[in-house]
């Protein structure tokens, strides 16, 4: 399996997207940086990892989606590599305009860690296959801009579509109709506030975003 | 006088000016020093290097009661944090350290510099960064101010933590008037690193390139040491401008491009500037080395037009350091910090002449002796007298409480004890994927894996005020034997301590000698129980018109433990388990968190610590652990053993069904503060084997309760709910920053 994970100057969960591709795949994914214009061929996965790029100055995420390396991300996500933009890397690929809506401040206006639990909207994704079996899943969250907010007609639309994936069972930011991830109309790019990454450890956050990686990665059992 | 140095001051210099850098007494030094009046640019180096902050002139005297060597200590004091061995040729690097003026004054920007500046204390050394704590004691919960600082201290802690991806794992957090004026921010950083990759800031040789890396110079923070050395009075508000501005941003690039710089053979020596900005880090690389330093201002990066070079060496802007680099290598660095983004400069070199010497366009504007600046600066033996003796407190002359499980609920909701969920919340604790326990999770102490390995280490940051306060000795005992308690209760060894020494104006007698009495306790408890103090900070003049804080000596503590597997917590109570009480009771509630809520009076002599027993107990607790034969462990701190209980009952959502026979009043018995004490968990049929081992090892061990139901009683009676419970021990963080009248309990 190829993987790679793309590093902005403030990425901060670029390592624990690592260890956790690691950990599903056995190899280490490419680490290619954002000044880079091509990303290594022929991968089978490509995640955009959280952290504060570019300090969340202007908007979170706004930086980045202008980094020279996003031209080629747009383009192996048109080509229907699947993808995964997580918290900060969710708001990087809707600032691309790979993802409809946008993540605004909190609700409650604070910075929110907890571990959330989350609906699986539907197990009838590439990314979620493998929770056929469960309805809802721990996963932390741990963001100040993760409140998502798309026009009704826009919303209504994605739902349609089944591109909501998941849902929070206990809204910790506001987000519309408590919406935590959604993928773009092709299914191959997916955007989510928490963290799966960082839940795929039973010593460290639990287990429950393994299927997620092990679904895309072609990697259950 | 010296009569002698003629004229007295430099052009330009007035009487005034020279008194609002330096006291009458210490001009008088540097005249005699110099043997000639010192220049502007000089007075202001003066000023802030000898500042309290920056030469411990009033504490170093005292500082040096502390053990701080052992076998796994590799750098103790002296160094920017102490160092220790961790096994596999590992060791951790860590150091707290205040920022409880500027946080007073700014809150959001004095606590995320603080967190900025210790973060770079720990990375200089090689480290990288793993975890952040926080010990943070606020005024009363109904003084005007405190909702404010709380709000911005959280956000300030948050906001620079969050962003540059290191975990928020743990800390505390305490109300109480003594500090309506000067608010305490204490932040604790703990990094890892490779034993032979460890970077020290001393200098090595003579004529080696002087690197400035980081953000560039601006006119923030400037005298910020100063202001951090002196009392506050009215209009302390207009300090303002001398508080720095943290970005986060910054300091993230920064972390990774001095580790990648570290991964390469190029620097010879490296310092970050912090408190007195470029002053102190020249001075210091330069002097603990023995050589002097050059620097040319012209060539420092420059944030604003026309700074003078009074200005670029007092000022404290941040996410700078300074590096000593191996010549022919300041490519390697250019490389690097420019992928970063981050300003790069050649600003001048070592020297052999022990001296400091500046040149600002063309012109020396600073040649200075290296010695009276820093390895001599005054030091004074400050007059002190010890605190009065307070006399112990006999529960039989206190009212006897209609309703044992009212009395807990209030005291599980009160200020100290309710939970910091509001505050931790708002702190990424899982970042690094390593955290295996931290603020949300029942545990003594914040458990965080050695990255890539089965071991971890536990960090947990300790004070009881009230206890300084009534007995100095006895308090600072206690701080150093709780915090070595609750690494012990999460199954650690423990190593090591960092301090944070907060205290009122050491000129005032009293004062001093709470400051003596703590450190001569702290030290006691570290020789006895074998955990030498590697690095701390001193914080001076906490006080307001006259008012000073309670002693507050914090200890941040690092403990090792050798197998994931064999960590501990307190969550794992199950229904038919029984409770055993490790350690002796006889009932204390001088200066207890019972006799100040429940009874509104804050007296009485402080828990006495037996350190000889406190080692005992624990060494038999740890050994339980590691044998397997118990599933949950709690300290006993405040709120005694009903409070424990109440913790470990909450958190597996088991009730608990105490039970006393003895002859001490039952409330004594509940909510006695005895030290060196731990309840622990397990089930009915191992509680006899491990009775005969407490028994073999002379530690007193009794039952005193059986879980189950969802409520907790004593001796039949006084039963109160474990929602209940919940809700006043949710309530109080909620209530007082949103108002909130309800917790909000999961259901």
């Amino acid at each position: 399996m190829k993987t790679a994970v793309i590093v902005f100057p403030g990425s901060n969960c670029d390592r624990d997207a690592a260890m956790a591709l690691e950990a599903v795949t056995g190899q280490k994914p490419a680490m290619v940086w954002h000044e880079e214009t091509e990303l290594p061929e022929g991968l089978d996965f490509i995640m955009v990892p959280g952290g504060f790029s570019y300090g969340d100055y202007l908007r979170s995420g706004a930086v980045a989606a202008r980094s020279p390396i996003v031209n080629d991300l747009k383009k192996k996500a048109e080509a229907g590599v699947p993808m995964l933009g997580v918290c900060n890397g969710f708001q990087i690929l809707t600032e691309a305009g790979l993802l409809d809506g946008t993540l605004m401040r909190n609700a409650s206006l604070h910075f929110v860690c907890e571990k959330a639990p989350l609906l699986v909207e539907t197990a009838n994704t590439r990314f979620t296959k493998g929770y056929a079996d469960r309805k809802e899943i721990l996963i932390p969250v741990a963001h100040h801009d993760g409140n998502y907010f798309a026009d009704e007609a826009t919303l209504d639309r994605i739902e349609g579509e089944g591109q909501v994936v998941f849902r929070y069972a206990n809204n910790p930011n506001g987000s519309a109709r408590d919406i935590a991830g959604v993928t773009n109309a092709a299914g191959n790019v997916l955007g989510m506030m928490p963290h799966p990454e960082r839940a795929v450890d039973a010593d460290h956050g639990g287990t429950d975003g393994l299927a997620l990686f092990e679904s895309v990665l072609g990697k259950l059992s | 006088m010296s009569e002698a140095v003629n004229p007295r001051y430099a052009e330009g210099i007035t009487e005034e000016i020279a008194l609002d850098h330096v006291t009458a007494d210490e001009y008088e030094i540097i005249l005699k020093e110099l043997g000639r009046a010192p220049n502007l640019v000089e007075l202001g180096i003066f000023s802030v290097m000898w500042s309290e902050h920056c030469s411990y002139k009033s504490s170093r005297l005292h500082l040096s009661k502390f053990p701080t060597k052992g076998e796994k200590v590799i750098y103790g004091p002296g160094e920017n944090a102490g160092v220790i061995d961790i096994g596999d040729g590992q060791a951790a690097i860590f150091k707290m350290e205040s920022h409880n003026h500027p946080s007073y004054i700014e809150p959001y920007q004095g606590a995320a510099t603080g967190v900025g500046g210790i973060l770079r204390d720990v990375f200089t050394m090689g480290a990288r960064p793993v975890a952040l704590m926080n010990a943070l004691r606020f005024g009363d919960p109904k003084h005007p101010k405190t909702r404010q600082l709380v709000a911005g201290v959280t956000a300030g802690i948050g906001g620079y933590g969050n962003c540059v991806g290191v975990p928020t794992v743990g800390g505390e957090t305490n109300f109480d008037k003594g500090y309506n004026g000067n608010i305490l921010v204490n932040a604790m950083a703990v990094g890892l690193a490779d034993t032979d990759k460890i970077f020290t800031a001393a200098a090595r040789e003579p004529d080696f390139p002087v690197l400035y890396v980081g953000a560039k110079t601006g006119r923030d923070g400037i005298h910020g040491a100063t202001m951090a050395s002196a009392e506050f009075g009215e209009g302390s508000e207009e300090n303002r401008p001398t508080v720095q501005v943290g970005d986060p941003f910054t300091e993230k690039k920064l972390i990774e491009a001095c580790l990648e710089l570290m991964s390469e053979d190029a620097i010879s020596s490296i310092q970050d500037m912090g408190a007195a900005g470029l002053t102190s880090s020249s001075v210091e690389m330069a002097s603990s080395g023995g050589l002097g330093i050059e620097l040319d201002l012209d060539h420092v990066p420059q944030r604003e037009e026309n700074m003078t070079a009074y200005e670029m060496m007092l000022s404290e802007s941040q996410e700078r350091m300074l590096i000593i680099i191996k010549p022919g290598r300041e490519h390697v660095a250019e490389r690097i910090f420019r992928k970063w983004d981050l300003d790069v400069a050649t600003i001048g070199k070592t020297a052999p002449h022990g001296r400091l010497v500046l040149r600002h366009k063309g012109e020396v504007v600073c040649d200075l002796p290296l010695d009276p600046i820093g390895e001599n600066a005054p030091k004074y033996d400050r007059p002190w007298f010890p605190a009065e003796a307070r006399g112990s407190i006999d529960p039989a002359d206190l009212h006897q409480p209609e309703h044992l499980g009212e009395v807990l609920a209030s005291l599980m909701g009160s200020p100290d004890m309710a939970s910091k969920r509001w505050i931790w919340r708002q702190y990424d604790r899982h970042v690094m994927a390593d955290t295996a326990a931290s603020s949300e999770d029942p545990a003594d102490a914040a458990i965080v894996r050695v990255h890539g390995t089965n071991k971890a280490l536990a960090i947990t940051t300790d004070c009881t005020p009230r206890y300084c306060f009534a007995d100095p000795f006895e308090g600072g005992k206690q701080a150093v034997a709780e915090a070595w308690r609750n690494l012990t209760a999460v199954g650690a060894d423990p190593i090591a301590i960092t301090d944070c020494l907060n205290f009122g104006n050491p000129e005032r007698p009293e004062i001093m000698g709470q400051f003596v009495g703590c450190v001569e306790g702290m030290a006691e408890a570290c020789k006895a129980l074998d955990f030498p103090v590697v690095s701390g900070n001193v914080s001076l003049y906490n006080e307001t018109d006259g008012v000073a804080i309670p002693p507050t000596p914090a200890v941040g503590a690092v403990g090792l433990i050798p197998d994931m597997s064999q960590r501990m917590g307190y969550g794992g109570l199950k229904d038919g388990q029984v409770l055993l009480l490790v350690g002796e009771t006889r009932g204390e509630l001088g200066a207890s968190l019972y006799l100040r809520e429940i009874e509104g009076q804050e007296k009485g002599a402080s828990p006495r610590v037996d350190l000889a027993v406190e080692k005992r107990n624990g060494d038999f607790v740890r050994s339980a652990i590691r044998a397997g034969k118990v599933s949950a462990v709690h300290d006993l701190s405040d709120g005694g053993l009903a409070c424990a209980a109440a913790d470990m009952a909450m958190a597996a959502g088991v009730g608990v069904k105490l039970a006393y026979t003895g002859a001490l009043p039952v409330f004594a018995w509940m909510f006695g503060e005895d030290q060196g004490r731990y309840l622990i968990a397990a089930d009915a049929t191992d509680a006899e084997a491990l009775r005969a081992d407490a028994k073999a090892a002379d530690v007193p061990m009794d039952v005193v309760g059986l879980a189950g139901g969802r409520f907790i009683s004593i001796n039949g009676g006084h039963a109160v709910d474990l929602i209940r419970l919940k809700q006043a021990h949710e309530g109080f963080m909620p209530a007082l920053m949103d108002g909130e009248p309800e917790a909000r309990v999961a259901e």
